[in-house]
Order: structure tokens, then C-alpha cells, then sequence
């Protein structure tokens, strides 16, 4: 059995970093570039992490799907990211962003890791402007923050609408400084496909040059994972269409554990499904609920009326509006957490008071804000998601209200990992969507940008030295080993399998398929007769896919159809796991939603007793169910209560 | 709604290409540009043949993976929106769409409708970055920054480093894309400290990939889906002129 230990520091709690820096092992300059690490995906995490770990003089060698790394999807994050700066004065510190993060999170979430993410996000901040990316600034000269979901204080710093597009280009910039500088080698267009494990230990990974269709060999002395993550297992979700989980699952089926599956994000705020021809679903950055009202008609026949085309939201009078988060959550009002607020629109929705075409959307409604600020400030703020807004919907928010409704944005499950981000695969390491990570069971708005950057630049160069220092003479091990040659060999026979099927359904048809089983029985609300319904679909689907998919083409040179296809073939599992983890958690908190399990006022009902735990799964080979372990919750600096945002 | 689209077919870099003709019918005006290739593309695997290869990852217009000349315009017929924020109620009902791979020498065809876009890369690694390694940092606000410089600033950098601006340029010159870089830059004190270097670096880099010379059509300004100003080319080029003269070091060619 898999020996769980998350090695966290002794210590207070606000020493533990300190404390591991200190005592840590280092590797010595000139040992460095004897030693070869070898990082997967360039996005937040991944280039921070690549370049970082280049300029202290390791060799790196850094791969993403993508043409270039400057496009991984943490580019798309728009709204901000958090550090504990307390520029506006308004009562924040380390400890108060480390609070809000972990019980934001449902108290699912590693204290120890959460503090240590608090206490250098100042440091994320000040690297970034060294960097050269250009955060919003006040008229004197100073950097300007706002508030985000789940906080009671503005410690939220952003670039217009673009912030995580402009963290990702500023690790970019420090990745291309390293790749000119040669301690850094970049690989695009290259597919990881398996690990390489010699003798326990993490060694290397094959990828397919998804150009020419060519497998590869890779030798590091570590490998880390930066993948991202895998929401796309609902086939819509506000992910890019190339984002997938397919590297961090090969893993998985190497004998990494995989950390509460189930733990996914909806977020309250996209722009709601129109079509069954739709590939994904377009995010509207949560901070258009600083100053946007969401509600909902009062009554049922206005919502019929609207869904029908007869009335407009403008028609309306304030009366007859519900307002139903101010109403519910008088404290935290339109920015409570994105579970709290998702399931809240849901239940206004299956209630009956939906708006638009399908009854599945609610308003969120800036009338008030440009009468109290004017049009030029709410412009000012968000006009380049207006903008985006009405080119897909073809409606001027300005005007009407915007619609929107929850999607699926963000997996909090991944790779188990350690303190040191070390996973159960001794020298494989992950970082940020990748790993299960500190966000617990939610995530707070503005906070991925925060962990990823945390783990590449200020985690991951100093706990993997602590590894690295005894693999000083352990020489650089040739490619042509018989774990290289077994594990190309893997990854060949699998995609010629694949090929091999030459069924009749495409592999977008079996995705949708998935993702409609995944969506309504391990979506937003979960229930046992679903959680093993859906299993039983899944596998089923499974077996169906083996058979009949078709993908065109040739599996040497650039074959889009069978990338696709490989990705899904490992969601058809990754779909099951996150169902068994669902249905073993006999509780509900943040994003996942038990329905035996909630108050009488329909709000998450935790058992602390029963499932102080990050679930850990283990791969028990093919058709098997896979063994759970537990990593216990031990909370000492905060006080485990029930989450309010009343 | 019902098109007609000419797209263009190439197996790899090495072959010859052709347009081929595909008739596409009862599309919704919802629908985005790629979801109707997608569509095309699942009656093609429907029907044994290979669908259409292009480009595209985050579809809401910011990662710069998405291209095609669309009826002969980069991203299509609409300004300030890149290819997957195009929707099909911006065409007429039976209108036959082109559709091109970006045209550059610089920009080689891998397959269908993609490009090796590398060379934006090469340059940035010339010099299109702040040398500042991790960590030993001032805090954040230790150099305060005008507002309007750091929002000029955040203007250039909102580049998505798409290659529209090659693409629509009669030279294919890169002219847009690096002078977006060394504009950002340029407008930051901590910018100021590398910039004679920098803009010498990225220039000649960008002249060795073979990019064309800027001959001042704008074309770029006007196709770029971020819509990044040519005034930025301008300060580009006060700063080369003014390194060239006044720079300790001179970087040639």
C-alpha cells in the first residue's frame, strides 16, 4: 500500500516556510547543470517554474501542445490575482488571505500549503511589475486593486480584463530570457503521452511530436507536471479546446495518486449554452459582480414571459426583481464564493424564474452602476468584456442586462502532492491546476493566478533542490533503456489501438455523450442514485468508444482527430474516478453538492467527522475499481466552522 | 443558413496545395466561425475523408492560436475580433466563404490552414523580455508609474501575438508585433534600463527571419484584432534611431 506523507514543516504555522528554507538541502552551482529537469506545459506554473529553475542552472527542457507557450490557458484568466499587500489599507494580511483561501476552500484544503501561498504572494506581485507587466494603476503613481468573490477586503490586482494574460506573458518573457540564455530548451507542438520510472523514480517521459507524429524520448533527473486541468471531461466548459488531463492521468496510471477527483469548480458566471453545435463555454470574469446585480423576476409568469420573447428584462419594475443573493446573503451580497453563488442560480432556475430562451440563465444587471458611476467608468472597468459579450450574443450589455449561468471552470482535484509538491512517484512533481492544491473545495476568484506563480516561481526552485541534492551522481541515464523503450512502446500500442477501432461515431460525438453523463450526475448537485447510475453509463460509454470510434486519417503527421481522441479515451476513466470519489463523500462542501447533505436553508452540510480527508486514489489496472486512501485534515490555526457569507 | 466554402487543402509543408469546395447547409447564425468548420469538419469524418486541420485553442479571443484569412481579411469581416469571436449572423445566407492559411515567407504551412508561427517566438527571445531572474525583487510599489504611461503601456501589451498584422501586411513585415513589445517596454522605467539593447536585438532578429519593411500602409493597425496602434511602430522607431545614435553598444545585423 501507498504510504502517505504530506512531510509538513514543524513549527507555528507562520515559521514552517521558513523553517523548511533553512534547513533544506541546496545543490551547489556547479552541480547544477550536471542535472536535467524536465518540465510538462508552459502555462502560469509550468513557464514560471521552467524559467526559474533555468536561471539557477539546471537544464531544462520545457514541452506544451500548444504552437507556442505564450498561449496555455492561463491566459484566458481575466479577472486578477490575490497577494496580502495591503496597499489600501483595509485590514488584510497574510493571515487574513491564508483564513479566507481555506475556509473559501470548505476547510478541504492543507493549512500548512494554504499559509505558505498567502505568504508569498506579496512576492508574485513584485516580480511581476520587475517583469514589466503592466497591472492597473491609481493616478498618483500606485498600483490599484479591487475586491473579488469570498473576501471582505480589495487585495485583488489586475491588468484591465487581461491580468492572466499578462502574468502568462511575463513568465513567458522570463522563459524566453532562459531559452536565449541555453539553459532553457523549448518543445512545442509535443504531446507528453507516458512516464518513465527507473527504479521507482521519476526519469523521463515520451511525447509525440503531434507534427510529424513521431514518439520520443526524454531523460531528466526530475519531471514536473504543470499541465493544467481537466474540466473538459464535461466536453463544455470555459477551458480551451486543447486543454486536457491526459498527462496528469498517464501519471495516475504510473501510480501517482490522484487528490479529491471530484472537487470541481462551476463558475456562476459564464454566457449561457444556445446550441447543441456549441465547443465551449465563453467565462465572464466574476469581477463584473463588484458592481453587477444579479436577479432573477419575482414572479413566475414574468419568467415565462421572458423565456417566451413576450417581456423584457427593461420591463420590469425594481419591485418585481429578485435580487435573491442580497436577499440570502446579506453580508457578502453579489460577491459570495462562486459555489455559494452557482448553486444559488440554480436553484432560482429549476424553481422556474429562469430567463432567456431556455430557462437557464439569470441577469446580471449594471443599470445601477452606470446611474451611480457613469457609463465611461463601467467602461473604463469592463469594457473589453462587454465587447466580447456582445460580439457572442449580440446584445449591447450597456442596455440590457447580460445573461449568464454556471460552467464547468476549474478542477481543484489533481495530483496528490506533498508539502514539497513532490508526487507519490518519487521525483515527479506537479504544480498548479495539475496538482489537487490548496484551494480545497473551492476556489476563491483571483487565486489560480496566485497558486500557479506561487508553485513555479517560489515553490518548486527550492523543494526540488531538497530532492535533487543526493541525484548529483546519478549519471544522465540514455534513452535507449529498456523503461524508455518499454513505455514508447506503451504509448505506440495504445494510439494504434486507437486507430485500430475504425467505428462509425466520431470522437466528439462519444465526448458529448460524456460530458452530457458527467454534467447532470456529477455536475452541480450530486446524488447516490446518480453518482452509480453514471458509472455504470460511463463504463458502458467506455466500452462503446473502444469499438466504434472512427478517426480519420494516419497516425503519423498532424491528426487533430486522433489527439482528440487519445485525450478522451482518458477522460472515459478520469470521468469514472471523479464519480466514485463524488459518491464516497458522503458530505457536501464547496462545489460538490450532496443532496442528501444540506441545511434546512439548502446550503452545503459538511461532516467534519467523516471527511476531514483529501481522498487519494490509487489505479488498480484496467476494469478495476481503484483503492482510496486518506491524507487526514488537521486543522491547528484555524477554527473549523460552517462557512456563512449570511 | 446555407455557404459555400472554398477552403484551402495542403497535406504538408512539402506539398502542393489546392482549394477544394464544400457546401455546408442549415447553420445557425448563433453559431461561431470554428463551430461551422467543426461542423464541416464532423460531416467530413462522417463521410471517411480528413477534416480540415486549423489552429485554434481558447475560442473567446485572447490566446492568438486562431488565424485564416477569411474572404481575403485576417479574422475575417468584423474589426478588433480575432477568427473564433466571428459569428456566421455576420454573413448572408448562401455567401461563399474563402478561406486561407496566413501568407507569409516567414510563416511556412505545416498542414491545411495552419502556420509555423516560431518566428514571433525567436523574437522574443532576442530581447523581448525584462532580464530580471526570480526573485531579490523591491516591493511593487516602489517606483510609481503615471497612469497614463502604465495604461499606453498595457495598450501594447495586450498584443496576442496572432501574426494578423504579417498576414495583412503587402511585405509581410513583423513591424506591429515587435514594436507592440518594445513599446510596452519602452513606456516602463523598468523597461528603460535594457531598452537600447532590446529594440536593436529584436529588429535584427526580425530582419534575419525575413520579415518584410514597414512601408507605412497601416493594414496592420487595421486588421489587428487587438487593435494595437501603428503610433507604437512610430516609438519603435525613435527608439532604434535613437539607440543607433546614441547607444554604447551597436547591434548589427
Amino acid at each position: 500500500m501507498t504510504k502517505l506523507n504530506s512531510k509538513i514543516p514543524e513549527g507555528h504555522i507562520s515559521e514552517k516556510w521558513t523553517h523548511y528554507r533553512s534547513n533544506q538541502n541546496l545543490v551547489n552551482p556547479a552541480n547544477k547543470r550536471k542535472l536535467d529537469i524536465i518540465v510538462v506545459g508552459t502555462g502560469l506554473a509550468g513557464a514560471s517554474a521552467a524559467a526559474s529553475l533555468g536561471e539557477l542552472g539546471f537544464n531544462v527542457k520545457v514541452f506544451c501542445i500548444q504552437d507556442s507557450p505564450r498561449r496555455a490557458h492561463s491566459i484566458a484568466a481575466q479577472g486578477g490575482i490575490n497577494a496580502a499587500k495591503n496597499y489600501p489599507n483595509d485590514g488584510d494580511s497574510i493571515f487574513r488571505l491564508f483564513y479566507d483561501t481555506v475556509k473559501g476552500g470548505d476547510y478541504r484544503a492543507r493549512e500548512a500549503n494554504v499559509y505558505r501561498l498567502a505568504e508569498v504572494s506579496n512576492s508574485i506581485i513584485d516580480q511581476c511589475v520587475a517583469q514589466g507587466v503592466p497591472f492597473a494603476r491609481e493616478y498618483g503613481g500606485l498600483l490599484d486593486n479591487r475586491s473579488f468573490g469570498g473576501a471582505l477586503v480589495s487585495r485583488t490586482f489586475y491588468a484591465r480584463g487581461q491580468t492572466g494574460q499578462q502574468l502568462l506573458l511575463g513568465a513567458y518573457g522570463a522563459l524566453s530570457k532562459e531559452v536565449a540564455h541555453g539553459s532553457v530548451e523549448m518543445y512545442t507542438r509535443e504531446e507528453m503521452q507516458e512516464l518513465v520510472i527507473i527504479d521507482g523514480r521519476a526519469r523521463g517521459i515520451i511525447t509525440r511530436d503531434n507534427v510529424t507524429g513521431e514518439l520520443k524520448r526524454y531523460f531528466g533527473h526530475a519531471v514536473v507536471l504543470a499541465s493544467g486541468g481537466y474540466g473538459n471531461v464535461f466536453f463544455l466548459s470555459t477551458n480551451a479546446m486543447n486543454s486536457n488531463g491526459s498527462a496528469a492521468f498517464r501519471c495516475y496510471k504510473q501510480g501517482a495518486l490522484f487528490g479529491n477527483p471530484c472537487f470541481t469548480q462551476i463558475h456562476p458566471t459564464c454566457i449561457p449554452v444556445h446550441g447543441d453545435y456549441q465547443s465551449k463555454l465563453t467565462l465572464m470574469s466574476e469581477s463584473l459582480r463588484n458592481d453587477g446585480r444579479i436577479w432573477v423576476p419575482k414572479k413566475k409568469e414574468d419568467a415565462q414571459k421572458i423565456q417566451k420573447g413576450e417581456l423584457k428584462p427593461t420591463e420590469i419594475d425594481e419591485e418585481d426583481r429578485d435580487y435573491y443573493l442580497e436577499r440570502r446573503y446579506p453580508a457578502f451580497g453579489n460577491l459570495v464564493p462562486r459555489d455559494v453563488a452557482s448553486r444559488a442560480a440554480k436553484e432560482r432556475c429549476d424553481a422556474g424564474f429562469g430567463v432567456g430562451p431556455t430557462g437557464l440563465a439569470v441577469y446580471l444587471d449594471f443599470e445601477d452602476a452606470i446611474k451611480r458611476l457613469g457609463r465611461d467608468v463601467i467602461e473604463a472597468r469592463y469594457g473589453n468584456l462587454f465587447q466580447m459579450y456582445e460580439k457572442i450574443v449580440d446584445e449591447n450589455p450597456y442596455e440590457t442586462p447580460m445573461m449568464i449561468y454556471p460552467a464547468v471552470h476549474y478542477t481543484m482535484g489533481g495530483l496528490w502532492v506533498d508539502y514539497e509538491l513532490q508526487t507519490t512517484i518519487t521525483g515527479l512533481f506537479s504544480a498548479g491546476e495539475a496538482n489537487f492544491s490548496d484551494h480545497g473545495a473551492n476556489r476563491l476568484g483571483a487565486s489560480a493566478l496566485m497558486q500557479g506563480l506561487s508553485d513555479g516561481y517560489f515553490v518548486l526552485p527550492y523543494t526540488m533542490q531538497n530532492y535533487l541534492a543526493d541525484q548529483i551522481k546519478v549519471p544522465r541515464i540514455s534513452t535507449d533503456e529498456n523503461a524508455f523503450e518499454e513505455a514508447e512502446k506503451r504509448a505506440r500500442e495504445r494510439l494504434e489501438k486507437l486507430m485500430a477501432v475504425k467505428g462509425s461515431q466520431s470522437t466528439d460525438d462519444f465526448h458529448k455523450k460524456l460530458g452530457l453523463i458527467m454534467w447532470e450526475n456529477v455536475g452541480m448537485d450530486r446524488n447516490k442514485e446518480d453518482l452509480t447510475k453514471a458509472i455504470e453509463q460511463i463504463r458502458n460509454l467506455r466500452e462503446e468508444f473502444w469499438k466504434d470510434v472512427k478517426i480519420p486519417g494516419e497516425i503519423d503527421g498532424l491528426n487533430p482527430e486522433l489527439e482528440k481522441a487519445a485525450r478522451l479515451a482518458d477522460y472515459l476513466e478520469l470521468g469514472e474516478l471523479m464519480a466514485h470519489d463524488a459518491l464516497q463523500r458522503e458530505e457536501s462542501c464547496g462545489g460538490h453538492f450532496r443532496e442528501e447533505h444540506q441545511t434546512d436553508e439548502g446550503e452545503a452540510l459538511r461532516d467534519d467527522k467523516k471527511f476531514s480527508f483529501v481522498s487519494c486514489w490509487e489505479y488498480k489496472g484496467e476494469g478495476e475499481k481503484p483503492e482510496m486512501h486518506k491524507e487526514d485534515l488537521n486543522f491547528e490555526f484555524v477554527e473549523v466552522k460552517q462557512r456563512s457569507y449570511k | 443558413m446555407n455557404f459555400t466554402l472554398k477552403i484551402w487543402r495542403q497535406k504538408d509543408a512539402k506539398s502542393k496545395g489546392k482549394f477544394e469546395k464544400y457546401s455546408i447547409s442549415d447553420i445557425s447564425p448563433d453559431c461561431s466561425f470554428l463551430e461551422m468548420l467543426d461542423i464541416l469538419n464532423e460531416q467530413l469524418v462522417a463521410r471517411g475523408e480528413e477534416p480540415v486541420a486549423f489552429d485554434h485553442d481558447c475560442r473567446e479571443g485572447i490566446c492568438g492560436t486562431c488565424s485564416l484569412y477569411i474572404n481575403g481579411r485576417p479574422h475575417g469581416p468584423d474589426d478588433a475580433i480575432t477568427t473564433c469571436q466571428v459569428h456566421m449572423r455576420r454573413f448572408k445566407d448562401g455567401d461563399t466563404i474563402v478561406i486561407e492559411p496566413w501568407r507569409a515567407k516567414p510563416f511556412s504551412v505545416i498542414k491545411d490552414l495552419i502556420v509555423n508561427r516560431n518566428a514571433f517566438d525567436k523574437i522574443i527571445q532576442a530581447g523581448g523580455f525584462i532580464s530580471v531572474d526570480t526573485g531579490g525583487i523591491p516591493d511593487a510599489n516602489a517606483i510609481p508609474i503615471r497612469k497614463e504611461k502604465a495604461d499606453q503601456s498595457m495598450d501594447a501589451a495586450s498584443c496576442i501575438g496572432c501574426g494578423a498584422c504579417v498576414a495583412a501586411c503587402k511585405n509581410a513585415s513583423a513591424m506591429l508585433f515587435v514594436a507592440a513589445k518594445v513599446s510596452q517596454f519602452a513606456l516602463l522605467p523598468q523597461g528603460r534600463i535594457e531598452a537600447k539593447e532590446r529594440v536593436q536585438k529584436m529588429v535584427a532578429k526580425m530582419d534575419e527571419l525575413g520579415f518584410g519593411n514597414c512601408t507605412n500602409t497601416y493594414a496592420c493597425e487595421a486588421e489587428c484584432p487587438k487593435e494595437i496602434s501603428v503610433e507604437h511602430i512610430a516609438r519603435m522607431n525613435r527608439e532604434f534611431f535613437g539607440a543607433k545614435v546614441g547607444g554604447r553598444k551597436n547591434i548589427k545585423k
